[in-house]
């Protein structure tokens, strides 16, 4: 059963055959997960998922002017982004308020390929639009188009077996056409997990059929299907942020941690005089990472405390268990005389005080042997020399 | 679905085993598969007096926290640290590593009120459907 009126991608007879837990996402029937938010985690970080995120918009802005477009709506230098190379972005109000983080491709001089968060899709389509120079157009593109996400140490391997295309030397992100497949068929070195990864924007009907062969092909090293339970955990881990989440209009960049987006120097942009404003006054809170090595999960809006202060210095934005670090994560606002890195907070859960511990993010890294992995605990060493 | 016939059942998908004068509880199969991905559980500490239908222990899946209540009121005998250090004894044997409490029942009149294993079954064919 699907609920009524809820938005389906071009594979969503593919996550029901699959036996998929779904959930409404922003008004879209996505899969949660298809056996174990834990187990397909810990795929990606062994082996490979594959993600639908078709439920992302897409939209081409393009035209003599689509670069200067962009570049007084983003807080990033546009022009310093090479044809065919990524750039993750955000764009601001007024007031500095980040509307929504965005992954913008430079597809040709005058053409760049923006991807839109699906909370923030119509919003975003009719910033741009009200705000384009009049050389400039902006183009949903998203309808008839799905987004596929091809995440973990062996995704460069197996797409460049299945594509027959050289992607093992596509650059972190880059992005390259992919014209055998169809005019309008591209893949990138880009992902929400942090480790390696690729993201391929397509028609439905090639979507299909590479979802097919990346399961078929992918199976005998370990590949699975990977819901959005396990994309929330993933992205935790790496330290990222998600809107609508960590940030909304009420944060800036700064507050955000995302100051390397920021070109504060580069000519006007919509949110620069509020940046400026608040870089000289200073900050009154940062978003920080923590981690407990035992105790529950920070959940969205648990408030954060300090010793010796009743009143909480904080909240938290995000939390999960790391099945890798096997330990819970956490990120949140907190007041900046409370924001050091190793400093403690308290995170008060059913009445019983549990501490956590400021860290810097991101929480995992790929290539970064971890001390849980290479010793694991006492317990299980003894059961496999039994 | 998985619900051995010797058990008393809650409609809260807690299960009830006797054990001399205790009753030793957990929760049911149905319940640990739609929880799925437990990784936190908090037990009760022994000695605390519960009534029924009182959240007595708590279960963290990745989503979301959970309470489990107690099937009856009474005392708590044992709690299973166990489970508290490693939580996926639950998914892997809801019935046996996996149980959470134990209570000397106050009220022995209220454990004529669980549910049979067969009445239990019938509630989670119907929810399923």
């Amino acid at each position: 059963m699907t609920a009524v009126g809820l938005k389906k991608t071009a594979l969503h007879d593919r996550h029901r055959a699959l036996g998929a837990k779904m959930t409404d996402f922003h008004g879209w029937d996505m899969p949660l997960y298809y056996t174990s938010i834990l187990e397909e985690h810990r795929a990606v970080r062994d082996a490979l998922g594959l993600f639908d995120v078709s439920h992302m918009g897409q939209v081409l802005v393009t035209g003599p002017d689509a670069e200067a477009t962009l570049n007084q709506l983003v807080v990033s230098d546009i022009t310093q982004v090479g044809i065919l190379r990524a750039c993750y972005t955000m764009m601001l109000n007024d007031q500095g308020g980040i509307l929504d983080d965005l992954i913008i491709y430079r597809l040709g001089a005058e053409e760049f390929l923006v991807i839109v968060n699906c909370g923030t899709h119509d919003s975003d389509v009719a910033w741009l639009k009200a705000r384009r120079l009049s050389r400039t157009t902006v183009t949903d593109v998203s309808e008839g188009r799905s987004i596929l996400a091809v995440q973990g140490p062996l995704a460069a391997r197996v797409l460049e077996h299945l594509l027959d295309a050289k992607v093992a030397g596509l650059g972190r992100f880059a992005i390259a056409p992919m014209r055998t497949m169809s005019a309008d068929a591209g893949i990138a070195r880009t992902g929400y997990t942090g480790g390696d990864g690729f993201e391929l924007f397509l028609p439905d009907q090639h979507a299909r059929r590479v979802w097919d062969s990346v399961l078929s092909q992918g199976a005998s090293v370990g590949a699975r299907p990977v819901g959005l339970g396990a994309r929330d955990t993933l992205r935790i881990e790496a330290g990222l942020r998600l809107y609508g989440t960590d940030m909304d209009t009420s944060t800036t960049p700064w507050e955000a941690g995302l100051d390397w987006t920021v070109a504060l120097n580069k000519p006007g942009f919509i949110g620069q005089e509020a940046l400026r404003r608040q870089k000289q006054q200073g900050l009154s809170r940062h978003l920080v990472g923590f981690e407990l090595t035992q105790g529950p999960v920070p959940r969205t809006g648990m408030p954060l405390y300090v010793a010796d202060h009743p009143e909480p210095v904080g909240q938290v934005t995000s939390g999960t268990y790391s099945p890798i670090l096997a330990k819970s994560l956490g990120m949140g606002y907190v007041q900046a005389a409370h924001a050091r890195v190793g400093s403690t907070l308290t995170l008060l859960v059913r009445n019983l005080k549990h501490t956590a511990t400021i860290v810097k993010m991101p929480f995992w890294r790929p290539g970064v042997a971890h001390p849980t992995l290479a010793n694991p605990p006492s317990g299980q060493r003894s059961i496999e020399s039994a | 679905m998985d619900v051995p016939p010797a058990l008393f059942y809650t409609k809260t998908h807690e299960w009830a085993k006797r054990e001399g004068a205790e009753l030793v509880i957990g929760v049911t199969a149905h319940a640990q598969e739609e929880l799925r991905d437990i990784v936190f559980i908090e037990v009760p500490a022994v000695g605390r007096q519960v009534k029924q239908g009182e959240p007595a222990a708590v279960i963290e899946s990745v989503k979301a926290a959970f309470d489990i209540y107690a099937p009856v009121s009474g005392t708590i005998t044992r709690s299973n640290q166990a489970v508290a250090k490693a939580p996926q004894a639950v998914n892997q044997d809801c019935y046996g590593q996996g149980w959470l409490f134990a209570i000397a029942p106050s009220q022995p009149e209220e454990a004529s009120k669980l549910l049979s294993a067969e009445e239990y079954h019938k509630l989670i064919e119907q929810a399923a459907h």
